[in-house]
């Protein structure tokens, strides 16, 4: 059996050699979607382009565009003279937003009145919207909250003019709500289930494919043995890929690993035995490369997007969220951002680290019925 | 006692039948292979040689019949079969980015040799040493079949399936191929051999003839000949060929009509002369040119057992 076995293995490690370029694809893939995923895919909406048109010109006014630009959500893409021209500019996108200041905003504010400014949202990107909408109120309320304050101390009413309520906020785990922290945990998620499945369903269907799984099945080789000799290699390379991204996240995006390692390497194993039983079950079902990595697609695309891995499963309606619940991926998801980001142990875990197990005994006692030693 | 075991059976099939959906790939076909032999199984593609090896090795599940190799059930228990037996399938299972050595050596770990003088011995045998580092992929089809061989023999199996292994090389290619089949058998192999040549099933020590899922005879090349003994062949020299060809085809004498090479082969009853059969060629236009008794071949013992099915 061990013969048997290690020559299986050598077999398969001589073929991922000779195929240099897809073993390079293996380790290039994890870190090009870290870039990706870490710089392109954020959701920090910075330098959103403001357009002005202050027809006060006042030093109040300047006063508050000023406060607007200050804070880097904005930078200024223009001033404009018209309402016609504000809107040219949302709609030829060379600004996302704009600030209206009417005439006798100045008058208003040094009579002690509440003045009207005007912002207006292109609203065609939510996130980009929602993140400028929130920053609009926010610096305008900030600014109104400033001129009070200045209008009280003039009044020589100082200690008596406090807000009745001061919310003191602390953001835990993440504090810089930085999304590379959010998603080099997810990462090691998807690289794991994507590149276990496609490459363990390929390699088996190659064999298929090329007829020499006629050769193997006439052969003393086991099914079982058949099974865990092509997988072998691939498991290490998941691995590899999985120490690969974690370094790589720690080392160019600082990200912290709060919790421990080894757990995390545990329970990656875990998740690891049920996307390689998919790419078995997979390889029982395709009859050529090709189809294996359709296959594979269609498989492994519902899950990115139903797993919380971009969209927060908290804002999706009820039907999905029941969905979400039979995809794997969601579990491990909760596991690896919940060491890496919390710090948390097993004792938090354990609800998702008993889902990952009943999916992992699942999947390989289906991919072992299906996974036949006869052509039939 | 020796007779005994010189008759010693090793494959022994029974009323095997195989369909896929509607479609019967083998029908009902009874044989059995006695030590020693070379069975050739000689048919056109499509008529159920892979579909019957692939039975025979418990690869495809039978519909009907049953099957004993080495006098082991193959259906109920397949693995000790595949311990003792050598297959070559039509595809030469060999892994095109490894070496000559690196397939064998896979194939001989798989079944428990780690022993390198095997390795080596098996690359001797077969002539494969000075290819032995070349990339399967950068072989001519003669060496991969020469590197398949060699593989399904790398554990000395007392029994070989060999499912058309000369397919697609020169007939000198073919010949020495043959040569090495002799070699193995000579040591005491039991080899299945399938083909579509017909110069091929000359050297089996019997012939089984199928067509469409049938096995219509099994006999040796002489006792196959022999069946013919109700008809006489005829070798037809006339100008010209091709209407002449077309005419016969269509008279209810002549019973089977075929281009060979330069001539026309004929088959007729046995009754038919010489005269006559010049007769119904000059009718028409054409002109006999030669006309002489021939041999029968297994190319006519299998187009009028075809014909006749």
């Amino acid at each position: 059996m061990y013969n048997r076995l290690i020559s299986l293995i050598r077999k398969e490690f001589i073929q991922i050699i000779r195929d240099p370029r897809t073993l390079a694809l293996t380790f290039i893939m994890p870190v090009m979607m870290l870039f990706l995923l870490g710089y392109a895919a954020t959701n920090d909406v910075r330098n959103i382009g403001l357009v002005v048109m202050d027809q006060d010109q006042s030093p109040s006014s300047r006063r508050l565009i000023q406060a607007y630009l200050n804070a880097d959500y904005f930078k200024l893409s223009g001033v404009v003279f018209s309402e016609k021209e504000l809107r040219a500019r949302i709609d030829n996108n060379t600004a996302r937003a704009g600030i209206i200041i009417p005439p006798g905003y100045g008058k208003t504010i040094a009579a002690g009145k509440t003045a009207q400014v005007a912002f207006i949202l292109d609203g065609s990107d939510p996130t980009v919207a929602s993140t400028a909408l929130a920053a609009a109120v926010l610096i305008g309320q900030a600014h109104a909250t400033q001129i009070t304050s200045e209008r009280v101390k003039k009044q020589g009413l100082s200690n008596m003019m406090l807000l009745p309520i001061d919310v003191r906020t602390q953001v835990l785990y993440n504090p810089g709500l930085v999304s590379a922290y959010y998603m080099i945990p997810a990462l090691i998620g998807q690289i794991l289930q994507f590149l276990a499945t496609m490459l363990t369903a390929t390699s088996i269907v190659r064999e298929r494919e090329r007829g020499t799984i006629e050769q193997l099945i006439v052969t003393p080789l086991k099914p079982w043995e058949l099974v865990v000799g092509k997988l072998t290699p691939y498991v290490l390379i998941s691995f590899l890929d999985t120490l690969e991204v974690l370094a790589a996240g720690v080392l160019l995006f600082r990200v912290p690993i709060n919790g421990n390692l080894i757990l995390l390497l545990v329970l990656s194993g875990l998740f690891l035995i049920t996307t390689l039983g998919i790419g078995l079950l997979i390889s029982t079902i395709a009859n050529t490369q090709q189809e294996a990595m359709l296959t594979t697609m269609f498989t492994i695309l519902p899950t990115i997007f139903l797993s919380g891995f971009f969209f927060p499963l908290a804002a999706m309606p009820t039907w999905l969220r029941l969905i979400s619940y039979a995809i794997p991926l969601r579990y491990f998801l909760i596991i690896s951002r919940g060491i890496i980001l919390k710090g948390v142990g097993l004792s938090s875990l354990w609800g998702e680290v008993i889902a990952l197990l009943i999916f992992a005994i699942a999947v390989m006692s289906a991919a072992s019925l299906r996974f036949r030693k006869s052509l039939d | 006692m020796s007779f005994e075991t010189a008759m010693e059976i090793v494959i022994k099939a029974e009323n095997l039948t195989k369909r896929f959906g509607d479609f019967t790939a083998v029908n009902s076909v009874s044989f059995s292979v006695q030590k020693g032999e070379i069975l050739g199984y000689l048919g056109p593609n499509g008529s159920g040689k892979t579909t019957t090896i692939r039975m025979l090795l418990g690869l495809l599940t039978p519909s009907a019949g049953s099957i004993e190799v080495l006098g082991i059930n193959v259906q109920q228990n397949p693995e000790p079969v595949r311990q003792q037996v050598g297959y070559m399938s039509q595809k030469f299972s060999l892994y095109h980015d490894m070496t000559v050595e690196e397939n064998l050596a896979f194939y001989a770990g798989v079944y428990g040799i780690v022993n390198r003088q095997r390795i080596n011995a098996v690359l001797e045998e077969i002539g494969l040493t000075e290819v032995k580092r070349s990339l399967v992929q950068n072989l001519s089809t003669g060496w991969r079949q020469r590197l398949a061989l060699a593989t399904s023999i790398i554990h000395q199996p007392p029994l070989l399936f060999l499912d058309e292994p000369t397919g697609g090389v020169d007939p000198a290619a073919r010949r020495a191929f043959w040569d090495l089949i002799y070699q193995q058998v000579e040591q005491g192999v039991t080899a299945l051999v399938t083909t579509h040549y017909m110069d091929e099933a000359e050297y089996c020590t019997r012939v089984g003839i199928m067509q469409s899922g049938r096995l219509l005879a099994l006999d040796t090349p002489q006792g196959l000949k022999k069946s013919m003994a109700s008809t006489t062949i005829w070798d037809i020299h006339a100008t010209p060929l091709l209407p002449t060809l077309t005419r016969l085809e269509k008279h209810p004498n002549i019973l089977l009509v075929r281009l060979a090479s330069d001539h026309l082969s004929v088959i007729t009853a046995k009754d038919m002369d010489k005269k006559s059969l010049e007769h119904i060629i000059e009718q028409g236009n054409s002109k006999c040119v030669q006309i002489e008794e021939a041999e029968p071949s297994l190319e006519d013992v299998f187009l009028t057992l075809a014909g006749n099915n």
